[in-house]
């Protein structure tokens, strides 16, 4: 268990003076994960809202280094480059220890970049990639992607006469990356930081591919106010809408159960891209959008046990 | 001096995958598509082997291919990859990356017909689109000459005063797959010929970082992309002292392009690749009659020759540019509208027109190449073309 004080002293990779919006999440979750490593890291972006405010030529916020090649394909891209340090490594023309880290938003990741991430992964590459999920693509304006929650308005599903926002639920990407049997995959929000940092050391410190979805929420798309971010991800957290657990080598493991799980209303009504939901009319979609997060809360608790019963019978 | 020099039977896919085994590059990212594929398969037995010291990415795709190869460039590997037709098309948003970031990428292209309709063989409707990437462009009659560019593309890539990525195209089946007599050089030449990378840069020198991919909005993208023209302006000087070393230990000569019997030819032929060499058969046969003709085979396409092949035509009196793929310009193909340009300030110009050929892999055999030299002699009783553009062997 680390304290805060010890955290803050780790030096900073992502410097101030980035030109990220106000109470995004994202920055506060590369920090918070960057602290995991322990060891030089060359970072890999995807095209994003990261990418355009930290590396404003000819300035960078990274003290890394650093590559941003595309949209799709950061998690491709970065196994290059983790190939070209195994090849120099082998050649003895490098000796240091460093790591390697992608990060992406869900546009590029759930959306564009699966099929990049996917591959990556499967070949084994010793890597974390970090999903920074603000549920849509906000750098060009909040249009829905794959993460965006059922219900929630963005730019194209706008709440309309006929329409009352997403329609569709969202896409669980951490379990299709705990189905690609990696030797880490982990769900975190920067509210509970110190679990974020263990995962984080976890990711870091095995052989081969991890994979972090971390919530990072958008003051903008999610229209909350901007001092309200880390209080997004609570709710988030406790209402069960965005569990805290990790999977190492499939096996699941619930790192944090809310002791009184509050109604997924709390987390929705706190934010101004839920509120046409709370006219009588929609009532019915608050009620699907509960019974969804309960069914999924369940059976990943289910999950949960079946790895523990598996692992005593082995026993 | 040339060097001792071992004569062997082979394919263009293995002359090409044998020059790449001697390059021996750090990281190879590849992804099978049917005609390259050869190239992949023979490259992974030599990695398998323990032949060379590369780090195989075997990809989910051609656009994880070239991000691949981008990354271990960008960290300061010799990265290769190869590819063709969709493939090609697949790496598109990347070719630009690549180029855009001066990485001395070589990439082998077993030129392939693009779909719609879905064909496997060659035509040159997957490079010619790849015109504008800021990639150099070098083109291959044979399997010689695939294996020979190959080696000569590292040198130009990686030279101080250019630092862009390469494409050597071959023609799909007909060389890549057709077996004949290739020279391969001894390992060490080749290996001393191409030398040690030593990239001035490395997204793996964590003591000095750089930023690689950086946001250039109004305010510097314009420079970056002027410094990239540049450098290919450049890269003209180059192409001619590498293929000038390069003779030194092949005794092979290569150029900006071939000119086959042009010393007084009157009609003239402009063809790439593998057609040039069933041009040269015919070419052969009308001069034994006592016929002025003669073949230009285009070899660097990228940088644009233009000054250097207005002056090897302008001699002529009737030229045929025959491209091997479309543009639905309707005013002909991408070689024979550049080729035209290039004459706008001539004043010695001789007749000109346009051939689309061999599309998806369609024959073009000493017959076709027959007609086209009668045409460019009908055009020259006429005093004018007949016809701007024809798509040569088609059935109405």
């Amino acid at each position: 268990m680390a304290n805060l004080k010890e955290l803050s002293s780790v030096p900073e990779v992502l410097a101030s003076g980035h030109r990220m919006c106000a109470g995004c999440g994202a920055p506060i979750v590369v920090r918070q994960v960057l602290r995991g490593a322990k060891a030089p890291v060359v970072v890999a972006n995807a095209t994003g809202c990261l990418e355009v405010s930290t590396t404003i030529y000819p300035y960078t916020s990274w003290n890394s280094p650093f590559i941003h090649t595309a949209f799709e394909c950061a998690a491709a891209s970065l196994s290059g480059v983790e190939a070209a340090y195994n090849s120099l490594k082998r050649q003895g023309k490098i000796t240091e220890e460093i790591k390697f880290v992608a990060f992406g938003g869900d546009g590029g990741t759930y959306d564009i970049g699966l099929q990049s991430l996917s591959g990556a992964v499967e070949r084994g590459h010793n890597m974390v990639y970090v999903c920074y999920d603000n549920g849509a693509y906000m750098n060009t304006g909040i249009q829905r992607s794959s993460a965006t929650p059922k219900g929630a308005e963005t730019t194209t599903t706008p709440v309309g006469k006929t329409q009352p926002g997403k329609t569709e639920r969202r896409k669980d990407l951490t379990k299709i990356m705990i189905a690609h049997d990696i030797p880490y995959v982990a769900q975190v929000a920067p509210s509970h930081w110190n679990d974020l940092y263990k995962k984080s050391e976890k990711a870091f410190s095995v052989e081969g591919p991890a994979f972090i979805n971390a919530l990072a929420p958008c003051p903008r798309g999610w229209r909350y106010d901007a001092e309200d971010t880390i209080e997004m991800c609570r709710l988030a957290v406790d209402t069960c809408f965005w569990p805290l657990y990790e999977a190492e080598y499939g096996k699941i493991t619930v790192t944090y159960k809310p002791r009184n799980k509050k109604p997924v209303t709390e987390f929705l009504k706190a934010q101004g891209r839920f509120r046409h939901l709370f006219s009588p009319d929609n009532e019915h979609i608050l009620e699907e959008i509960q019974a969804e997060v309960d069914r999924q809360w369940e059976e990943l608790l289910a999950l949960e046990r079946l790895g523990l019963e598996s692992q005593e019978q082995q026993e | 001096m040339a060097s001792e020099q071992k004569r062997v039977a082979m394919t263009g896919n293995e002359a090409v995958a044998n020059g790449m085994r001697q390059i021996n590059p750090d990281v190879v990212a590849a992804y099978p598509i049917t005609p390259q594929t050869d190239i992949v398969q023979f490259y992974s037995s030599f990695a398998a082997d323990g032949l060379v010291h590369t780090e195989m990415v075997t990809v989910e795709s051609e656009h994880s291919a070239m991000s691949a190869t981008i990354g271990a460039s960008a960290a300061g590997a010799r990265a290769m990859t190869a590819t063709s037709s969709q493939g090609l098309a697949l790496m598109w948003e990347m070719l630009h990356i690549a180029s855009g970031y001066r990485l001395p990428i070589v990439m082998p292209v077993v030129n392939r017909a693009l779909s719609s309709p879905i064909n496997i063989h060659c035509d040159h409707s997957d490079t010619m689109g790849a015109l504008t990437t800021g990639w150099i462009h070098i083109y291959s009659e044979s399997a010689q000459e695939a294996y020979d560019n190959l080696i000569q593309a590292i040198r130009i890539a990686e030279h101080p005063d250019v630092l862009l990525p390469v494409m050597v195209c071959q023609d799909g089946f007909i060389t890549s797959h057709g077996i004949e007599i290739v020279f391969l050089l001894p390992d060490e030449v080749v290996k001393e010929f191409v030398g040690e990378y030593k990239p001035h840069t490395s997204v793996l020198d964590v003591e000095n970082p750089i930023a690689v991919g950086p946001l250039q909005l109004q305010d510097y993208y314009t420079e970056t992309k002027a410094q990239e023209a540049e450098a290919m302006a450049r890269a003209k000087k180059v192409i001619l002292e590498v293929a000038e070393e390069y003779e030194k230990i092949s005794g092979r000569k290569y150029g900006l392009f071939e000119e086959y019997k042009m010393d007084d030819a009157e009609r003239v032929i402009v063809v790439l690749n593998s057609t040039a060499g069933t041009t040269k058969a015919v070419v052969d046969e009308l001069r034994a009659k006592g016929e002025k003709v003669g073949l230009l085979k285009p070899r660097v396409l990228r940088p644009f020759p233009a000054d250097e092949l207005v002056e090897a035509l302008s001699s002529a009196k009737a030229v045929a540019v025959m491209d091997r793929a479309e543009t639905f310009s309707t005013r002909g193909g991408q070689l024979f509208t550049e080729i035209r340009a290039a004459f706008y300030e001539s004043h010695k110009r001789p007749l000109m027109r346009n051939y689309i050929f061999g599309l998806g892999g369609r024959d073009t055999t000493t017959r076709e190449i027959h007609r086209v030299f009668k045409d460019l002699d009908a055009d020259l009783e006429r005093g004018q073309v007949d016809k701007l553009v024809t798509h040569l062997d088609v059935r109405e």
